[in-house]
């Protein structure tokens, strides 16, 4: 048996991956493949969670999460390919003036 | 101790895989390991007896969101990180700020981890058991899903409808007026 706060770690450490992703890449794709990790991090804490209780709450939490994530990922990538037309950069500091 | 080892192992290939995934010069590469990490972390959400969300995970985030990823970088065709212009004249990316982002997400792995050792049931045992039949099944799931929980589920149709709109107004070609 593994005690619950082994998978509360992992997930930590997975979500500071992610903000470490956010807060050093110049990629607005691998921005947002570092979000992604960190709601996978949010996730793996909800089952875990939800198990140690004995409720199914967890999974469910985790199957909206999923969801808006999936919403996040399509509006988010359309946002990139528009920025990408007026730049032709996918880095974020090309973006600094609200209108051009 | 099987299970234990599994448990560490999955870990150890979704931490290895992501720390690669924000490592890579390649968005390609950073997606094909993002799919290797989350398939690690399917195999943990089946050690927690949570199939549904390990399936899910599988099609919904490695078959579905990562396609898209996909599908975004061949378009842009980007393959490399275009830094080097905008790195020298944007003063946001000298390098001792982005050493104090990583210093800040390495305090936050300390004090999370910090708070949890301290936190008082944390040694409470998950994982899989012999009385996981109510918890393990998709049925229970389904249930609560249907009944607890079905405001929310509908109001997430309406919210994948207006992603979906969003998206394709965003990323679509201004048309000439």
């Amino acid at each position: 048996m593994i005690p619950l706060g082994h998978y509360l770690i992992l997930s930590a450490v997975l979500f500071a991956i992610g903000t470490a992703g956010v807060f050093l890449r110049k990629n607005l794709i691998t921005i947002l493949l570092s979000i992604e990790i960190m709601l996978n991090a949010v996730n793996l804490t909800f089952v875990a969670f939800g198990r140690a209780q004995g409720t199914v709450d967890g999974q469910i939490i985790t199957f909206f999460v999923m969801t808006v994530a999936a919403a996040e990922a399509a509006v988010g990538l359309a946002l990139v390919i528009a920025l990408y037309r007026h730049r032709e950069s996918l880095n974020p500091d090309a973006f600094t003036s609200l209108k051009w | 101790m099987p299970e234990t080892i599994l448990f560490y192992l999955f870990a150890a290939i979704a931490v290895v895989a992501s720390t690669l995934v924000i490592g890579q010069r390649n968005p390609m590469y950073s997606i094909m390991l993002l799919i290797v990490s989350f398939g690690a972390l399917s195999a943990l959400y089946i050690q927690l007896d949570a199939p549904f969300v390990a399936m899910a995970q599988i099609i919904v985030y490695a078959g579905a969101i990562m396609v898209l990823f996909l599908f975004v970088v061949m378009l842009l065709n980007a393959a490399q990180e275009d830094a080097a212009e905008w790195d020298r004249r944007h003063p946001l990316r000298r390098t001792g700020i982005s050493r104090f982002g990583a210093l800040l997400a390495g305090l936050l792995v300390v004090q999370l981890v910090w708070a949890l050792i301290r936190a008082t049931d944390s040694a409470t045992a998950v994982g899989a058991s012999g009385d996981a039949a109510t918890i393990s099944s998709v049925r229970a799931v389904g249930r609560v899903l249907f009944t607890d929980y079905m405001f929310a589920f509908e109001a997430t149709s309406i919210l994948i409808l207006v992603g979906m709109v969003g998206a394709v107004v965003l990323a679509a070609r201004e048309t000439s007026q």
